[in-house]
């Protein structure tokens, strides 16, 4: 009885939001019910805690370091790191600063994260949702597709892809959002299917809400929790496959850096200046690890079978 | 079953066939519409020169027409000449690199089937204990640290720091060769097979039929093989063409690497000097075999499972 209140009143908060006083009642229960279990989850909240560190220490780049992640300084060529000018991460190959050329990376690696799962996420919510309500042949037809887009090996087809219309930043964001949304699409056709046949749609489509309305009011509020996980798991994949990019010198154009950039140019010097690869392999490593466990922490909070 | 399974193996090749095709025609004509192309070089050529070269490989036809004619060929077992490697056809290209790519992935998939399998079952039969949470710890290491960085790293320690093994080439493939682009391209695979594996023994290990053999006294590790691997392994069956299509992704990063004469350090050469043929062939093979893989995948998964039925 117990379970049953508390999942029943969710689902059906949408239909009752204009009555204030259920709201306050119902709404919370799930949603802090997951709260408390993630953060009773110390891996997640560590690594909610050094990506907030590394997201702010990438945005004052300039205020902490006194120096330009652009300036050539042919004085300090490929310097060990020293306290002294605050090359803490040491100096490449043109003598610029690693540390603030790190973090710079971290700005478009997080920047790339965050929009093309976002690209993702509008595609892949809006054909999923769309394709399990409708139903039927539309369905069919639109899976089909998906399956046939799963079986193309997009990475080849997005590295043709930079090499003939340039490196252009929105281009990887597209991109890589055009390949990620695919998942996306499956998991939200999987939720819709499971909640279109329960009683508050029934209840919403007898009251002659139209079927859009259905689709974005009850229907996607409701498939929300494990669109939530796959996103925390899809930005890491993303950041991934920008480095990937990057590492073949297909990522963003210099001055400008990411890791995978990084990452590539300090294998090239691992034996004379191995601290080009060193900081940003672990910045980017640290940042997937947090992802991951984020992610993981989530699905425990938010998978009802767990409870 | 077993003509269920031929009947059903033709008709999911039929249907790649029109997936093959609208990869071609993809490809064909983004690479076609960008600006500059194979010739274009930083000095003008004489214009009569440039129009031979032209000629010489039907770039000066109208798009469909190339079009078609690249078809035809492709359809014929002819991928064309190499733009860019003068004197050698993309299929003698992909001739001579494909044994070493080959002979790289093949090994790679064993070693990580081998080791994922066996990490996942330890810390399945140690669940919540040290054994697990160390086991599941370093595959999230092996998740989150990729092959372009994990391959550098390894040389940086084995290479160079303790000078045991090469830091590149192929060497016809001598074992020491194939230690580092062996473990860099496997460890990512080897921690999702682990966790694939653990989640699935897990599951297994609570049923019914699992606790009868216990209860007859089979031994444990009678138990394990010969009654929970069968259904356990089921979603590392499914894993399996992916893990290939992360293989021969990763193939072009590490043969890039350790300067291995593969197919993927192809793909990226020509994919840079806009060599079209070149990339266009590697993108045939990658996708045939990808597409290949896939359905081989589904079949096995019907074979293991008898309560998935093909259709």
């Amino acid at each position: 009885m117990i379970r049953l209140s508390k999942n029943q009143p969710d689902k059906n908060s949408a239909l009752i939001q204009d009555s204030a006083a259920f709201e306050e009642a119902n709404g919370r229960s799930l949603w802090q019910d997951a709260r408390r279990r993630l953060f009773a989850n110390k891996a997640a909240v560590v690594s909610m805690c050094i990506l907030v560190f590394l997201i702010v220490l990438a945005a004052l780049a300039d205020v902490i370091s006194p120096n330009s992640y652009e300036t050539v300084n042919w004085d300090k060529i490929n310097q060990p790191p020293t306290w002294d000018t605050f090359n803490i991460f040491g100096t490449d190959g043109l003598g610029r600063d690693l540390f603030v050329r790190t973090l710079y990376g971290a700005r478009i690696s997080f920047a790339v994260g965050v929009i093309a799962t976002l690209v993702a996420l509008v595609i892949g919510v809006t054909y999923g949702a769309v394709s399990g309500f409708i139903g039927g042949k539309v369905d069919e037809v639109m899976m089909r597709i998906v399956d046939i887009l799963y079986s193309l090996p997009f990475m080849f087809i997005v590295i043709v892809l930079m090499v003939v219309f340039g490196r252009h930043i929105f281009l990887i964001f597209l991109a890589l959002g055009a390949v990620e949304w695919l998942t996306m699409a499956r998991v939200v056709r999987g939720q819709t299917l499971k909640i279109k046949h329960m009683e508050f749609i029934e209840a919403a489509e007898s009251l002659g809400v139209p079927k859009f309305t259905i689709i974005t009011r009850h229907i996607i509020p409701n498939v929300i929790g494990p669109v939530i996980i796959f996103v925390t798991l899809t930005i890491p994949g993303v950041i991934l496959a920008e480095s990937f990019l990057s590492f073949l010198g297909l990522g963003v154009q210099e001055p400008l850096t990411s890791w995978g950039r990084l990452i590539s140019e300090g294998a090239n010097e691992i034996e004379t200046a191995p601290w080009l690869l060193l900081f940003p392999a672990s910045f980017m490593g640290l940042t997937l690890f947090c992802f991951n466990f984020i992610g993981d922490g989530l699905r425990d909070a938010l998978d009802p079978k767990d409870r | 079953m077993s003509v269920n399974i031929l009947i059903y193996f033709i008709k999911r090749l039929l249907k790649a066939i029109p997936v093959l095709l609208i990869i071609i025609t993809i490809a064909f004509f983004m690479m076609r519409v960008a600006p500059g192309g194979p010739f274009t070089q930083d000095r003008k050529l004489l214009p009569e020169v440039e129009k031979n070269i032209q000629a010489a490989y039907h770039l000066d036809k109208p798009l469909y027409v190339q079009y078609g004619m690249y078809l035809g060929n492709v359809l014929t077992g002819d991928l064309g000449p190499s733009y860019k490697y003068k004197d050698f056809t993309v299929n003698e290209l992909i001739a001579l690199g494909a044994p070493v790519s080959l002979k790289l992935g093949l090994t790679a998939l064993f070693v990580a089937l081998l080791f994922g399998v066996y990490l996942g079952t330890i810390a399945a039969l140690n669940q919540n204990k040290l054994i697990d949470y160390s086991v599941m710890t370093i595959a999230m290491t092996g998740l989150v640290v990729p092959s372009f960085v994990l391959a550098p790293l390894l040389t940086l320690v084995f290479g160079v720091y303790w000078k045991v093994l090469p830091v590149g080439g192929w060497n016809n493939g001598a074992l020491e060769n194939m230690i580092l682009p062996v473990i860099s391209l496997s460890l990512p695979l080897i921690a999702v097979m682990a966790r694939l594996t653990r989640g699935g023994l897990i599951e297994v290990l609570r049923s019914n039929y699992i606790r009868t053999a216990r209860a007859k006294g089979l031994p444990e590790w009678l138990v394990v093989t010969r009654h929970a691997m069968p259904a356990g392994l089921m979603p590392l069956v499914t894993y399996l063409a992916p893990a290939t299509a992360g293989i021969v992704v990763g193939s072009v990063v590490v043969e890039q690497i350790f300067g291995l004469p593969g197919i993927g350090r192809y793909f990226v050469i020509g994919a840079m000097q806009r060599d079209y043929t070149l990339v266009m062939g590697v993108l045939i093979l990658f996708s045939s075999l990808i597409l290949f893989l896939n359905i081989l995948a589904d079949i096995a998964y019907s074979v293991l499972d008898p309560k998935v039925k093909l259709s």
